[in-house]
């Protein structure tokens, strides 16, 4: 029993990372129908971004004081690249065939990627990240069953942001008026919200909370990648399909749910398909199998609260 | 208005093709006129293939690095009458078909006659057919994969036979390195119950099985393989499931990506048992990587400890004195002996007054015979393109370095 309630906590630490990325994906798409395919690297920079800062602070910075700073860099970095994108390489394609910002999307994923790798010192293979959170510090959660700190932290900041996120979109003007353009961007014009602005602040949070995630990746792994946002972008974007795409608590629902489907398949997949390199295809089997039968996803592409 | 546009765009392409014909024929009467008076300031290349970029970039550029410092030291010494070598150094980014594009440019680019590389097996597969084809001598300092040289048949019990005729490498094969660490870890380390992961690609898996096979005939309980992908950084749900089963060692067959990350979390994860991995793991960017945890872990390399080597000596002080930034180990200095192998093959086929394609086959045959002291000990193949040096160390990780535990050549 031990042992599966440790995999259960592996899977919401996994589950934790692919739905925070996962809500940039389910909202742009909620609001413009782009896949915006650039969202994994808006993750990797803002795990850059939360480097660069901590490089720039005076060392000896305690880990209390540098952390918060760490994620507003990396919230910055990450902020400021998606408005840029929004503005030169998506505005200018809004109307034209979903197709065309599609492939946008994944030229504007490599160019960022060779950006880094290119320019950023010492990235063209992984860089090592502070361990500000000693990932050797664990917390027993009775029995056998332990988190470690980075771990922990994860969890408490992805679900701060999951919460933070939906009140944001349910109880604010914006977030009313996300709802609005969401449903409807020509009627939420006439009725004199500014979409421009609302797909804006759609591109900005979904920033915000990738940059939370690259700052805790950097943090569990101790490293930070150029490539790391291409494989956890994928996920994250199952993650987003698997909860119906659009749907912000589908998004949350669906990363948890292939955290704990990779982590379950590795303990008890049968043979021959057992064992860590098969995980990503049971990841993938779930999705067919959920979309076969519920071709929304799991919960479903709900207009009324899709932003 | 049409025959004018028409010639004005035809004439250019007509000139240039006559100027390419006229530059082949001077090449082609210069390289044989020219042959006997050495003129000095013909080029022939020496490809090497090797990641040179992402994670694996650091021993890439080791191997890089050695086949340079060769190159130059050849240079200097006109070793190679009447001609400069030079250095085409390509990435193949870890990945077979990055590889195999890169060899079918080096076949096509005809001052290409002898290639190093690739670090991996699995692109090796990929590099060796397409060399061996163009018959291009092809040495790779790290390959330990053992259907490279048709060794898998002696594994099996039946008789090797060479698949890639031009296909050399200057280490030992993972039917020997993983015995020869499975014998260390059993009957030296006394350990008891090891868990094997590999990471299912041909190097990995073809170790982690090589080990398995022997660690079980020395009288080891061995888990249940467990697999893991490439590229993978989360390996918690992987680790809980050993841990359940409490092994006092785990085996590695990958790389030190991986390996680094995978030891870090099995450590903070409180089980506490050495990670022992082969010639893969044995980077400096393993340490760097997995810090603190990486302590008392085990690593092969092939060969005999670079500093130990009397012939290595000389080559590690021009490799400080070249001031590359990435360190020699651990292919750095069978990089430089490979390369050697081919400029020595080179000398002597030069010499024979053989150009293109008979200088390439002509390089083959030598690089076949070779016969010399090289910085990792003596370098000479087998009629299946193995070293015959089939020297391996065991390292320990101690303070934050590997130290030698055990060098051993195998029986």
């Amino acid at each position: 029993m031990d042992l599966f309630l440790q995999q259960l906590v592996n899977g919401l630490v996994l589950g934790a990372t692919y739905g925070l990325i996962a809500l940039g994906y389910t909202m742009v798409y909620g609001i413009v129908q782009l896949i915006n395919f650039a969202h994994g690297e808006i993750f990797m920079l803002g795990g850059f971004g939360a480097l660069t800062t901590y490089l720039a602070l005076p060392s000896g910075t305690p880990a209390g004081v540098a952390l918060p700073l760490m994620l507003l860099g990396g919230m910055a970095v990450s902020v400021t690249v998606a408005v840029i994108m929004e503005r030169f390489a998506y505005r200018p394609l809004r109307g034209a065939p979903r197709l065309a910002p599609l492939i946008t999307a994944l030229g504007v994923s490599i160019a960022l990627q060779e950006l880094i790798r290119n320019f950023y010192p010492r990235a063209k293979s992984a860089r090592n990240f502070p361990q500000l959170v000693n990932p050797d510090r664990r917390f027993s959660l009775g029995g056998d069953v332990s988190i470690s700190a980075p771990n922990l932290l994860t969890i408490v900041v992805a679900v701060i942001g999951m919460v933070a996120l939906s009140t944001f979109v349910r109880r604010s003007r914006t977030g009313r008026a996300m709802q609005a353009t969401a449903q409807d961007p020509d009627t939420a014009r006439l009725m004199g919200i500014d979409t421009d602005r609302i797909i804006v602040t759609a591109f900005v949070l979904g920033a915000a909370l990738a940059a939370v995630a690259g700052l805790a990746q950097g943090l569990r792994f101790g490293q930070v990648d150029f490539r790391m946002g291409f494989i956890t972008g994928i996920k994250a974007f199952t993650a987003a399909v698997l909860g119906g795409i659009g749907n912000i608590s589908g998004a949350v629902l669906g990363g948890f749910t292939l955290g704990l489907v990779e982590v379950m398949a590795t303990q008890y997949a049968p043979e021959p398909f057992a064992g860590g390199a098969w995980k990503d295809a049971w990841a993938f089997v779930v999705l067919i199998v959920v979309l076969v039968f519920r071709p929304t996803g799991l919960l479903g592409e709900r207009v009324a609260a899709r932003a | 208005m049409h025959p004018p546009r028409l010639l004005r765009l035809t004439a250019p392409l007509l000139i240039g093709a006559l100027a390419l014909t006229a530059c082949g024929s001077n090449k082609e009467s210069g390289s044989k006129g020219e042959g006997g008076d050495g003129g000095g300031n013909k080029t022939l290349t020496i490809g090497v293939v090797a990641p040179l970029t992402g994670d694996l970039a650091a021993v890439g550029a080791g191997i890089k690095n050695g086949v340079e410092l060769a190159i130059k030291q050849a240079n200097d010494k006109g070793t190679v009458k009447g001609y400069t070598l030079k250095m085409d150094a390509q990435d193949d980014t870890a990945k077979a078909d990055v590889g195999a594009t890169v060899a079918s440019k080096f076949v096509a680019d005809s001052s290409v006659v002898g290639v190093v590389g690739p670090l991996n097996s699995s692109v090796a597969k990929s590099v060796a057919p397409v060399l061996s084809q163009a018959n291009i001598a092809e040495i790779s300092p790290s390959n330990s994969g053992v259907d490279l040289t048709g060794r898998e048949a002696l594994v099996a019990g039946s008789t090797q036979s060479r698949p890639y005729k031009s296909y050399f490498r200057v280490c030992a094969t993972d039917d020997i390195q993983g015995p020869f660490v499975a014998q260390y870890v059993v009957k030296t380390l006394g350990k008891k119950k090891i868990a094997v992961v590999h990471d299912k690609k041909a190097y990995g898996q073809g170790l982690a099985e090589a080990f398995a096979k022997e660690a079980a005939a020395q009288g080891a309980t061995v888990l249940k393989t467990e697999t893991i992908n490439p590229g993978d950084k989360d390996f918690s749900a992987t680790i809980t499931k050993l841990k359940a089963q409490s092994p006092d060692l785990l085996f590695y067959g990958g790389e030190y990506p991986e390996a680094s990350l995978l030891t870090k979390q099995m450590k903070a994860s409180g089980l506490k048992i050495p990670l022992v991995g082969g010639d893969g793991v044995q980077a400096a960017e393993y340490l760097k990587i997995a810090g603190a945890s990486a302590e008392g872990d085990y690593a092969t390399a092939l060969g005999a400890p670079t500093d130990t080597l009397e012939s290595a000596k000389q080559f590690l002080t021009d490799y400080t004195a070249a001031k590359y930034t990435e360190p020699a180990d651990p292919y750095g200095a069978g990089s430089y002996d490979a390369a050697n192998a081919i400029i020595q093959a080179l000398a002597k086929a030069v010499g024979e007054n053989k150009s293109g394609q008979e200088l390439r086959d002509e390089v083959v045959k030598e690089v076949q015979d070779s016969d010399f002291e090289g910085a990792t000990g003596k370098i000479s193949f087998d009629k299946f393109g193995d070293t015959n040096n089939k020297v391996l160390t065991v390292y320990t990780i101690k303070g934050g370095k590997f130290v030698p535990a055990k060098t051993d050549s195998f029986k």
